[in-house]
């Protein structure tokens, strides 16, 4: 008992030291790049999961620890970053703090006239470091990246074979040249600070004195260029020059609500989204209203005692829930495909090649065809849960209304639809919040396509919120604009809140579950 | 509601099924008979092969024209080791929502319903550049790996299961944790050695869950996984056919009912630890 308390306790120890240790290191670099504010996050967390883990009061937490980190940095941090970047300018040329692109513009070199020029060897070690020997107006050794004066010879440089070349440097060995066009894509990083100016490779055989191309002033937020004297101002997170060149990269800056200010006035942008959004809602409300008929006009069906085969049916018209959809959406891609389709095939066998349908290159027949293939993909849950509420309901209710005189039809109406609805009001809510966002649909069967002509956006006529984001963030022919797909997000966000908060308020979950909890 | 069927209402139900039938089993005939015909092209296919070939499966495995068997093996790695981690991190926070009273417990149990409304995929932009910045400290859990890919799906899954799994916890009753408890176990003890051997069902129900959605998981997985020997199943499928379409109907058709496999493989594995967990005697109070 002794020793597994003694075990366990070491266990821990040592874990949390670990632990510290990645949190100093991930700090430190944050720090080195210049991310103040996040390099606290990790010195914070440790303290804390620390603390957890050696307080007893705390011990119930322990148990939470590995989960809620998760939680923390894959959820709740992307959904904050969200709303923070949706008021940033975010995208492609604005990735980088400002402090992060003035480092890099800074860290640029040009080649001033009569710039010093060395031929060189190099040497490598079986550990892999490099080491430079130049030979110019002076003569210098390059080791851990740091360049020095040196005075030949020295007895660390050896000619083995007396070539009059150095073949060893102490254990490195020289470099032949295939070995240096290997390393090439290394060596073209190479940037030695050395009285004022860095020392690059500038070509197979030479490295060069280089200056410094860019010289910055805080106080006036302008970076001048050295080699022609230009000056660039900061404007809108990019350095401009009077006759509007710009350095890139660029950085990102607070912009307030100007996305969303152009997502709603903007007229190329606000009339593509209005467009998709009201799409995102006619699709959503569609699908619900046509998966929830057909399958409970199967359930109805198959619910019947009388019905003979009634298992091989219900077995068969699941199918399309058993098998992932993406790869189903696929396969309904292949038989609409408007040339060799089967569907089209077939229209054409039996109509005349008139009767070609232009499934995905038409914007409504598109619309349509979302909702069709949707319907195939969603109809099977709707009849497994009808079929479950349809026999809650108790047979005497049918009954007493067939001895009062009512019709079938009658009593579908009154009886059967009411109390469907009832238990299953919930569950379509959750179905319209699910199509809201049923991206997989969308973009494996139409991409979004066809695109809506004159938009400045990627906005297509089939796109719904969700995929107009996806290819605001990573298709835009215009860069990725992530800043304003960020905005989008945010409206979704906003939307969902509100379907759930009104699916909350009609079952009364929240207050059911704050009590049992 | 139901009565006897008249001739001719019999004729229309099993008409109308007829129908449904065929509506709900057409993609996968057509898709199956695909992949043995002998063309290639979907113009020149039939429905019924006249020379079934197994040539466009053979083709797909060893001819490695197309990565399909790494895109096959990089699914399920990922989603193996996702579903995993999930079962024993909810596991873990279900337990203490379970059977610990703690400050904060009511609140991180809502919390966590709240999380779980908004699907994480909403927040693809900040993966996005949070996987950037994560793979300039951390190469290995960067863009375009396997590990920053699974780290992100292990933050989704969290809060829905955590519920479910509790729910399980709360239906078996303390007494054989307590009882081991005064023999000397450590609650780690008793949760791994008693009531984890109880709630199999459970644990094999959320790890088929989560295999199914991370398997069939496209959104993430495109934006995260660039080069082909990365991706997984659903990305590289999409690019498959994406080009010739027409021409190359038959090696998609048959990566497709390939894919289908492990899917129906997990179902059928976990169905068998379903019925030995329900089986099992627990105590009863």
């Amino acid at each position: 008992m002794r020793d597994s308390f003694l075990l366990r306790h070491s266990v821990k120890i040592l874990g949390l030291g670990i632990l510290a240790a990645l949190a100093i290191y991930a700090s430190s670099s944050l720090l080195v790049s210049g991310s103040y504010v996040l390099a606290a996050l990790p010195i914070l967390a440790a303290g804390l999961i620390t603390y957890i883990f050696l307080s007893p009061r705390r011990y119930p937490i322990r148990w939470l620890v590995p989960g809620l980190l998760f939680l923390f940095v894959m959820v709740l941090y992307p959904i904050g970053y969200t709303f923070v970047g949706s008021l940033t300018d975010l995208g492609t040329g604005h990735m980088l703090s400002k402090e992060q692109a003035i480092e890099q513009i800074l860290g640029r070199t040009y080649t001033p006239p009569g710039a010093e020029r060395y031929a060189y060897l190099a040497f490598q070690g079986s550990s892999g470091d490099l080491v430079f020997l130049l030979a110019g107006r002076e003569t210098l050794l390059i080791t851990d990246g740091k360049a020095t004066p040196i005075a030949l010879p020295d007895e660390r440089f050896v000619d083995d074979d007396g070539d009059g070349r150095f073949d060893r440097y102490g254990d490195s060995r020289r470099l032949e040249t295939r070995e240096i066009i290997a390393l090439l894509p290394t060596l073209q990083k190479l940037a030695v600070p050395y009285a004022g100016l860095t020392l690059g490779l500038d070509s197979l055989t030479e490295f060069e004195a280089q200056a410094p191309k860019y010289a910055y002033d805080e106080a006036t937020e302008t970076m001048t260029d050295l080699e022609t004297g230009k000056a660039y101002t900061a404007i809108e997170g990019i350095f401009t020059s009077p006759n509007g060149e710009e350095i890139y990269p660029g950085y990102r800056v607070w912009i307030g609500l100007a996305n969303y200010v152009r997502l709603f006035t903007s007229t190329a942008i606000s009339g593509p989204f209005a467009r998709v959004f009201l799409w995102t809602v006619a699709f959503a409300l569609l699908s619900v209203l046509l998966t929830f008929a057909l399958g409970l006009g199967l359930a109805v069906l198959l619910n019947d005692p009388h019905l003979r085969a009634r298992t091989v049916y219900r077995v068969l018209v699941i199918l399309p829930y058993a098998i992932p959809s993406f790869m189903t959406i696929l396969v309904w891609r292949g038989m609409l495909n408007q040339n060799f389709g089967v569907i089209n095939q077939a229209l054409v066998s039996l109509f005349g090649a008139g009767a070609r349908v232009p499934w995905l290159a038409d914007a409504w027949v598109a619309k349509a065809a979302c909702i069709l293939v949707n319907l195939w993909l969603g109809y099977p849950y709707m009849m497994i849960v009808a079929l479950g509420a349809l026999q809650s309901i108790p047979h005497e209710l049918y009954e007493a209304s067939r001895v009062d005189g009512a019709s079938r039809w009658q009593q579908f109406r009154k009886i059967t639809l009411p109390m469907l609805l009832m238990p299953l009001a919930p569950l379509l809510v959750g179905s319209f919040a699910f199509n809201f966002n049923n991206f997989n649909l969308i973009y494996l069967l139409t991409g979004g396509t066809p695109p809506v002509p004159g938009a400045q956006t990627p906005a297509g006529a089939t796109d719904i919120l969700l995929s107009y984001t996806y290819r605001l963030s990573f298709e835009g022919d215009r860069g990725n604009q992530l800043g304003l797909a960020s905005a989008v997000s945010v409206i979704i966000f906003i939307v969902i809140a509100t379907i759930s908060a009104i699916n909350f308020r009609m079952t009364g979950t929240l207050e059911e579950l704050s009590k049992n909890v | 509601m139901y009565s006897r069927h008249t001739w001719v209402g019999s004729v229309l139900r099993h008409g109308l099924l007829l129908l449904a039938v065929a509506f709900a089993i057409f993609p996968f005939l057509w898709v199956v008979s695909a992949s043995f015909n002998v063309t290639e092209s979907m113009q020149f296919q039939q429905l019924i092969p006249p020379k079934p070939t197994l040539d466009h499966y053979k083709e797909l495995l060893t001819s490695g024209r197309y990565m399909y068997t790494t895109w096959l093996w990089n699914s399920v790695k990922v989603s193996l080791i996702t579903s995993t981690f999930v079962v024993a991190l909810t596991a873990l926070s279900a337990y203490s929502f379970s059977r610990f009273r703690f400050k904060g417990r009511r609140v991180g149990l809502l919390g966590l319903l709240l999380v779980q409304m908004f699907p994480q995929m909403l927040a693809i932009v900040s993966l996005y550049v949070l996987l950037l910045t994560m793979g300039d400290f951390f190469p290995f859990a960067g863009m375009n790996t396997h590990t920053g890919l699974i780290l992100i799906y292990l933050g989704g899954a969290m809060g829905f299961n955590t519920w479910l799994m509790k729910g399980y916890f709360d239906t078996i009753p303390r007494s054989l944790e307590e009882s081991a408890k005064v023999d000397g176990a450590t609650p780690f003890q008793a949760f791994t050695k008693i009531l984890l051997p109880l709630v199999r069902p459970i644990l094999a129900t959320i790890f088929v869950l989560t295999f199914i959605s991370i398997y069939s998981d496209f959104l993430i997985a495109s934006v995260v996984l660039q080069t082909a020997e990365q991706q997984t199943i659903p990305v590289g499928l999409r690019v498959l056919i994406s080009d010739q379409y027409g021409s190359r109907w038959a090696l998609f058709a048959a990566g497709a009912v390939i894919s289908a496999l492990p899917f129906l493989l997990v179902f059928i594995i976990a169905q068998k630890s379903l019925v030995s967990g329900l089986t099992r005697g627990g105590v009863k109070e």
